[in-house]
């Protein structure tokens, strides 16, 4: 076997570099390819689609900008799909880097999208709450004990659409986006499971396998990593035509490109590499 | 000045150039306003992290030691102004709080009443703080205990209901899943065995009061066929986690920052 075919002696810059070129020439020719929803994105989809409007979804934010990248794009199709069913929308978090992406999320899409949207008629942010699955708890028995404002310092009691809420039962639904801990386990044990609140969950996909068991019972639908998030995207391009408009930036999308190839690129790189050991041992053994 | 460090400052300069020569033919924001300076130090940042896989380096110490400086203080800042001064000052203080810290706490114009019991929570705050004396270090420990004890009580309550009760119910599914019209649902019916013989076979794995071998012992070996691709499932979805971060920083950098490509 000559030496230059083993890969052990490859120098890793090598795989760096490669990745970086498969990934940024996609970006930059914008690549991309045709999503198929999978049934248990289609499950989530179908349960915010069959809300009636005016419902009250809790859409816990629960990621720092480092998984921005991941969720953001989640986020922002939950975010557009609840608009579009005209439903009043309680964000929070239990992250303290939270309250950013919270911002974020309305600014680039209920601000220049949904322009009728109204802070605290429509939308509401509750920011951010310490203690984990603590903070979940309370918030499953008694949400004003929590929050005594939300996270722009209004009274809660002050705001029209936080007054009527008492605990986690006031709401129809609870969307989770998280990148761990806290996020959807602690929401499903600690505040669903025990009232029996449907929720559903978009997560980084380092998060999902850990969250699988729960599905469909205490979890009626999860999206893991970016791949779900774009096939949530086609589900809201198939549903609302106006999504098929290049001005409505779909970002999970846009990234599959990069990613597939990015994929291909590391199985291939696998293959090469198992074909090289391969080769190396059947040389020793005739040695 | 060796070769390696002569190639690097010949790349440095030659990127140098390119980026001025993109200033100035206006094709990419320059660093100047808010957003500029801000695009460019991102950038900056995310190249300096980058270069770590180059090899340890004193850009890659700066951004690392800047990220946990500021995430440091931007945890205390957030914490005092979302948990301590509404949940506890306000709570001890209303009036003073509600006057010069926080004026939501008042409702209809009217701060809140006084709740004496939140006394509890501050002795408690301030007992931990006594780890850092020299002198009487061991008064923290009443607030730890407190501390595990509410924590572990919680988690038992959890994982007992959602995980234990829950996860034995979600694995009690029919062996045939029939349709409305009492036809067979091959595709549920196969998820439903797939599931029972991966639990089993599991859970035989980590049986250890019978020797594995024998039947049981093919059982168990089925068991670690189904940790091992479970353990690959879970590989794969980290690999896309992490390349869907990469092409989020390489997204940043071409378009946000060079301007290579439109959105």
């Amino acid at each position: 076997m000559p030496a230059r075919l083993r890969l052990p002696e490859l120098n890793r810059q090598f795989v760096f570099g490669l990745i970086a070129v498969v990934v940024c020439i996609p970006i930059l020719w914008k690549f991309s390819f045709r999503e198929y929803p999978s049934p248990m994105v289609r499950k989530v989809f179908d349960k915010v689609q069959s809300l009636p409007a005016g419902s009250k979804v809790l859409l816990a934010l629960d990621y720092d900008p480092g998984a921005e990248a991941e969720l953001q794009p989640m986020a922002r199709a939950f975010l557009r799909h609840c608009a579009e069913r005209k439903m009043k929308i309680y964000f929070m978090t239990l992250w303290a880097t939270g309250p950013p992406v919270i911002t974020r999320a309305i600014e680039d899409v209920l601000v220049p999208e949904f322009p009728g949207y109204r802070y605290g008629r429509d939308y509401v942010t509750l920011g951010f709450k310490p203690g984990n699955e603590a903070a979940v708890a309370i918030i499953a028995s008694d949400l004003k004990k929590l929050f005594t404002t939300d996270g722009r310092g209004t009274n809660i009691n002050d705001i029209e659409m936080t007054r009527p809420i008492r605990n986690i039962r006031s709401f129809d639904i609870v969307l989770s986006v998280s990148a761990g801990f806290p996020g959807t386990k602690e929401w499903i044990q600690y505040g669903t499971d025990p009232a029996g609140i449907p929720i559903a969950a978009g997560m980084t996909a380092v998060q999902a396998p850990l969250n699988y068991p729960y599905y469909p019972r205490q979890l009626l639908g999860l999206l893991g990593g970016i791949k779900a998030a774009a096939e949530y995207e086609a589900l809201l391009k198939e549903t609302y035509q106006k999504y098929n408009d290049p001005k409505y930036h779909l970002e999970a999308t846009a990234r599959m490109g990069p990613q597939t190839w990015a994929h291909l690129a590391i199985i291939g790189l696998i293959i090469l590499g198992n074909l090289t050991t391969l080769l190396a041992r059947a040389g020793r053994g005739r040695n | 000045m060796n070769r390696r460090r002569l190639i690097w400052a010949a790349v440095m300069l030659a990127a140098g150039a390119y980026l001025v020569l993109r200033i100035a033919t206006g094709k990419m924001q320059a660093p100047v306003g808010v957003k500029g300076v801000g695009i460019w130090f991102a950038a900056f940042m995310t190249l300096a992290i980058f270069s770590f896989l180059f090899g340890d380096n004193p850009a890659y110490k700066f951004a690392e030691h800047l990220f946990v400086g500021v995430s440091a203080a931007y945890w205390m800042v957030v914490t005092f102004w979302t948990a301590l001064v509404p949940n506890l000052f306000g709570k001890l203080f209303p009036d003073l709080v509600a006057t010069y810290l926080m004026p939501g706490l008042k409702e209809n114009g009217k701060a809140p009443e006084q709740d004496l019991f939140y006394l509890v929570p501050l002795v408690f705050g301030i007992l931990l703080l006594w780890r850092l004396s020299p002198k009487a270090p061991w008064l923290s420990r009443w607030a730890l205990a407190f501390i595990i004890g509410i924590t572990a009580g919680l988690r038992l309550i959890g994982f007992l209901s959602s995980d234990f009760i829950g996860q034995i119910r979600n694995t009690m599914v029919p062996f045939v899943v029939l349709s409305a019209d009492g036809g067979p649902l091959w595709g549920d019916t196969i998820n439903n065995l797939v599931t029972l013989v991966g639990v089993t076979t599991a859970l035989c794995y980590f049986y250890f009061s019978k020797e594995h071998d024998g039947v049981f012992g093919r059982i168990s070996r089925v068991g670690i066929w189904t940790l091992m691709i479970t353990f690959g499932a879970g590989f794969g979805y980290t690999v896309m986690g992490r390349v869907a971060l990469l092409v989020g920083r390489l997204q940043f950098l071409l378009i946000d920052w060079l301007r290579l490509a439109s959105p």
